[in-house]
């Protein structure tokens, strides 16, 4: 690890201005302490979000569960709301990496972090959610750009995450044997806006399979999916995948999360 | 009479207090006034010439004590790493062991071969200055896979070994295998890849070096398996000091699995560096290096055929194997493929001819030496899989096709074709134990049931043997071992009666401080409370070979043994001559010596007391009450059993669910059936973990590690596992005084066969390990 400054704000607005080009905020600290210590990554300053109350909580209104950047995955795991309102949400922070992650991790660091194969990716997109930062409210597709690649600005900070509660949801998760990452997850959700359909961790960022979404807009049930594949091309390759076997686990985890979907 | 805590006894280990309440002494909890801290800059490359190490900007970068490289050591007189075992090729010429510096000289030979020691006042000191180190590299091609290296036009590892080739070695009578196969009824051929694993134990390997100007000592506190067997070599091979002036001292040690047996560059860098600086320095490896640096085990490609008469007998067996040591030859590496390996392909059965050749050769990876099992699990995996294979070919049931070719329970002592000579045992009772345990019978209605889920379901079998309790020291030395193999012990009373054992075994993590302490217990009638086990430390305890091949009870525990018969004599003196009875009159159990005919008795501690205050004593007779003992095994021992698993496969996604796990071993005697239950559940884990899970990978253009970390490398965990059912029968074995054969690789050498067989056979096509779920839903999905 190399030496860095440290600041712990208790408001937004201190720890936007607080930020400079070569700083990071902190949060869960999930991913980038692990990178600090391999001296895979350096920051001359990390603003560590912790100490700033209003970016955590949760509240479920009549339509909607709203989240809190700096809530942590058992806190969503363990939500009596959010498993009253969207229980397939609840499922999935209940089996993000571990227990240790998911008694440090937030969902503002994950989805700010879009790792390929993170789990809430799958879940924003597939149930159509709107990310707030301190700036703007943007919508999934939008937020998520690219491989690590997210829409925020250097001073742009995710304060909360709003979903819209939908009809039915349903999660499955192949993960890496390993890292307990998603080797391939698939989030399906019937909402008022129709069915989506979204899938991370087998391609560089998580996408929509519109051809299920198509079909199941007709038919919300596992055997509509029969027979409808994805293109290997284009999806991710590894030693731990082909993209072919991604390409099967995605047709597989997608019958399961219709299965599944509550 | 039975002794509370003695010998049988499910003792809870008297170590665990400290481990789990953070007391124990892990090397990374010893530190020095004045320590300063080594780091190693590693290479980034797996082969490359090094043109020149500009030293300047690091020297000068804040904090650092000194930088060392290569030059620096053979300036010194530091000599190289060493290979303990000789191995001689089929034309007679010695094993091919190429200069093995402890710090890079002229070339880098794999990603992570040590390049400079940096030393600073901290560790990111250390680290910081290791960034400022201008290290000019030529980078050649490298070739990773044994295969590709042996080939002709491979990349040039070492001048002094043409074609990379260590040796090409061979066992057995090729021209009797021949002619069996010549007129066999049938012939069943295998090939099989054994995966390389990275040894991962929880503590990483560290060392503290210091120097005591005044006495000229240097003390080196290292992650030993057997610190004896390090500071012979340091100090015998590489000069570091004569072994007077050497105390090395492994002090508790998390975990080895083999890969602490071997001396390292890292430890005996730290310590030589320690003299050169006068300072204590310690270096401690993070994960990243542990999974760089840990020898690894294992990686072998194997093919194998069997010659069958009409009748399913087996006439011959014929293994051919590349066995891939690494860069550069480890301190046991050349034993493993051979002695280790090909002296257990006899298996349980009785083949009349067996031939074997093994090539070793070299590659730009990290060094595989011996891992839990070594050289026996790969021996099981090709014999048991060929097993399967002919049982298949045959038309068999696998277990008919063995049980057919048993050696049976009245064969003993039964030598084998490949120079083995197995002392006592019963292969079909484990047998038939293990399918009762698992209603093999009912396996058929199983898979039906599963088939009506949409699941494929699979069993089974492996039969392993091991040779354990390494080893009658004029044997191993007439196959080429440097080293005796015998083990030391000394059984001191303290005056008040309380017992300390001094052992030249070595526990981390195998529970010597209890299993031994229970065999005084029960000799000797002490309170298990009362015995204290010392091992570790050249200082202390008498010179002893270490903890390796499930040898610590059957050759260390035999050696407590002989000294505990020494005490016993010498009491039955003391306690004649305290009761006024002729030494033939004396009678001793668990401690108690008695007038035979009379209610006249003494007890251990009384008896210790009055050899410590001898006011009342013998003439003729020492003072004191301490003996030490040697003990060299008579024989290999040879732990047996069978080991099923049941599988279940969902076709959809390729993933194994292992649904049923039945293990019936055959340990001799038994001290802790605790201790031994847990040695199997964590043999058996490492074993599923090859089979399923684990796998080192390196980059087939560049030579880079893609497995350096837990997110790559995958370790099995509780959910990967399913619950065991054990059983253990018990021949006990002749040649040593308790009987016991030794417990702590079985599970890690049955456990990949027995799951690669259920694999196989519920796919009904070979697939190589490790099973994950895409190679087992390819082979589902293939023709």
């Amino acid at each position: 690890m190399y030496s860095f400054d440290y600041e712990r704000p208790s408001g937004v607005n201190e720890a936007v201005s607080a930020i400079g080009e070569d700083d990071k905020f902190l949060a869960g600290g999930q991913t980038l302490l692990p990178t600090l210590k391999l001296r895979l990554a350096q920051a001359g300053k990390l603003v560590d979000l912790g100490g700033i109350a209003e970016l955590k909580g949760i509240s479920v209104s009549g339509s909607e569960v709203s989240i809190g950047a700096m809530t942590r995955h058992v806190d969503v795991a363990n939500s009596a709301d959010v498993k009253s309102a969207i229980p397939a949400l609840s499922y999935l922070a209940s089996h993000i990496g571990d227990a240790q992650v998911r008694n440090r991790g937030t969902i503002g660091g994950s989805i700010s972090n879009n790792d390929p194969a993170a789990d809430y990716p799958a879940a924003l997109v597939g149930l159509g959610a709107t990310v707030h930062t301190n700036k703007r409210s943007l919508s999934a597709e939008d937020f998520f750009v690219d491989l690590f690649e997210t829409a925020l600005e250097e001073d742009e900070l995710v304060t909360k995450v709003t979903f819209p509660i939908p009809e039915k949801a349903g999660y499955a998760k192949f993960p890496n044997p390993a890292s307990r990452y998603a080797l391939t997850g698939v989030f399906v959700a019937k909402t008022a806006q129709g069915v989506r359909v979204a899938v991370t961790g087998a391609g560089p960022c998580v996408f929509r399979q519109t051809d299920m979404e198509a079909a199941l807009s007709s038919n919300f049930s596992a055997d509509a999916l029969s027979g409808i594949k994805t293109e290997a091309s284009g999806l991710s390759a590894d030693i731990h995948a082909s993209a072919d076997y991604r390409a099967n686990l995605i047709s597989v985890m997608a019958a399961r999360a219709v299965k599944a979907a509550s | 009479m039975s002794v509370e805590n003695g010998i049988g006894a499910s003792v809870r280990r008297k170590e665990d207090q400290r481990f789990i309440t953070g007391n124990g002494h892990y090397l990374d909890d010893i530190n020095r006034v004045g320590q300063a801290y080594g780091y190693f800059l590693r290479s980034p490359y797996a082969f490359a010439k090094i043109k020149n190490i500009d030293l300047s900007a690091a020297k000068a970068a804040p904090g650092v004590v000194d930088i060392f490289t290569g030059a620096d050591m053979v300036a010194d007189g530091i000599g190289g790493l060493i290979c303990g075992w000789g191995i001689t090729s089929k034309d007679g010429s010695p094993h091919n062991a190429p200069p093995h510096n402890s710090l890079a000289v002229d070339a880098v030979r794999h990603v992570g071969d040590q390049v400079a020691f940096v030393i600073a006042e901290s560790l990111q000191q250390a680290k910081d200055a290791a960034e400022l180190i201008e290290v000019d590299y030529e980078v050649l091609t490298p070739v990773t896979n044994i295969s590709k290296a042996l080939d002709s036009g491979a990349p040039q590892i070492h001048d002094e070994a043409p074609g990379n080739l260590c040796y090409d070695w061979e066992l057995g009578d090729k021209a009797a295998v021949d002619a069996a196969f010549a007129n066999a009824a049938h012939v069943s051929k295998i090939d099989v890849v054994n995966n390389r694993l990275s040894p991962n134990p929880m503590e990483p390997r560290a060392a503290l070096g210091e120097y005591d100007a005044g006495s000229g000592e240097l003390t080196l506190h290292t992650t030993s398996q057997n610190p004896h067997v390090a500071r012979l070599i340091m100090s015998a091979f590489l000069g570091i000091a004569p072994e007077n002036k050497l105390r090395v001292i492994a002090p508790d040690v998390g975990g080895g699995f083999g890969s602490k047996i071997f001396v390292y560059a890292e430890e005996t860098t730290t310590i030589w560096a320690a003299r050169k600086i006068n300072r204590p320095v310690k270096w401690t490896a993070d994960r990243s290096e542990a999974f760089l640096t840990d020898a690894h085990g294992r990686d072998h490609v194997t093919h194998a055929e069997l010659a069958t008469d009409s009748d399913g007998k087996i006439l011959a067996f014929r293994v051919s194997t590349q066995a891939n040591m690494g860069a550069y030859l480890s301190t046991f590496a050349s034993a493993v493929p051979t002695y280790l390996y090909g002296t257990l392909l006899s298996g349980q059965y009785k083949i009349p001819s067996i031939y074997c050749e093994v090539q070793a050769g070299f590659t730009n990876t990290t060094p595989v030496d011996a891992y839990r099992g070594a050289g026996r699990p790969e021996a099981t995996y090709v014999v048991e899989r060929m097993m399967d294979t002919a049982a298949r070919d045959l038309k068999m049931d696998p277990t008919e096709f063995r049980l057919k070719n048993f050696i049976q329970p009245d064969a003993y002592p039964y030598e084998t074709p490949v120079i083995m000579t197995y002392d006592s045992g019963d292969y079909p009772l484990a047998m038939n134990m293990a399918k009762d345990m698992i209603d093999y019978n009912g396996f058929a209605a199983r898979k039906a049931q599963s088939e009506a889920n949409g699941k494929i379901r699979g069993i089974g079998v492996a039969a392993y043997i091991e040779a354990c309790g390494i080893a009658p020291s004029a044997a191993v030395g007439s196959l080429g071992a440097g080293v005796g193999l015998w083990e030391s012990a000394e059984v001191r009373f303290n005056p008040t009666g309380s017992v300390t054992v001094f052992t030249g075994s070595h526990s981390h993590g195998q529970g010597h401080e209890t299993t031994f302490a229970q065999i005084i217990s029960d000799k000797l009638g002490v309170p298990i409370e009362s015995v204290e086990v010392v091992h570790g430390d050249t200082s202390k305890v008498p010179f002893g070979m270490g903890t390796y091949g499930s040898r610590s009870l059957a050759v260390g525990g035999s050696a407590i043994v002989k000294a505990i018969d020494k005490i016993v004599e010498k009491s039955k003196k003391i306690a004649a001559h305290l009761m006024e009875a002729s030494v033939e009159d004396i009678e001793h159990e668990h401690g108690v010596f008695s007038v035979a005919g009379t209610d006249k008795k003494l007890t251990m501690g009384e008896i210790a007391f009055a050899a410590y205050v001898p006011h009342n004593y013998p003439a003729d007779l020492e003072p004191g009450m301490a003996e030490n003992a040697f003990y060299d095994p008579l024989n290999f021992t040879f732990p047996a059993g069978t080991h099923i698993a049941e599988v279940e496969i969902d076709p959809a996604t390729g993933v194994v669910d292992i649904v049923d796990w039945a293990a019936a071993d055959d340990f001799g005697n038994i001290i802790n059936p605790m201790i031994v239950e847990g040695q199997v559940h964590g043999g058996v884990a490492q074993g599923i973990g090859q089979a399923l899970l684990e796998g080192v990978v390196y980059d087939d253009e560049s030579g880079q590690l893609l497995t350096g970390s837990y997110m790559d490398y995958c370790m099995p965990r509780a959910d990967d596992l399913p619950s065991f059912r054990i059983a253990t029968t018990n021949t006990p074995c002749p040649s040593n005084p308790l009987g016991v054969k030794g417990c702590g690789e079985a599970g890690a050498i049955a456990a990949p066969a027995a799951l690669m067989n259920a694999i196989v056979n519920a796919l009904g096509k070979d697939i190589d390990m490790p099973a994950t779920p895409e190679k087992v839903w390819r082979a589902i999905n293939s023709n």
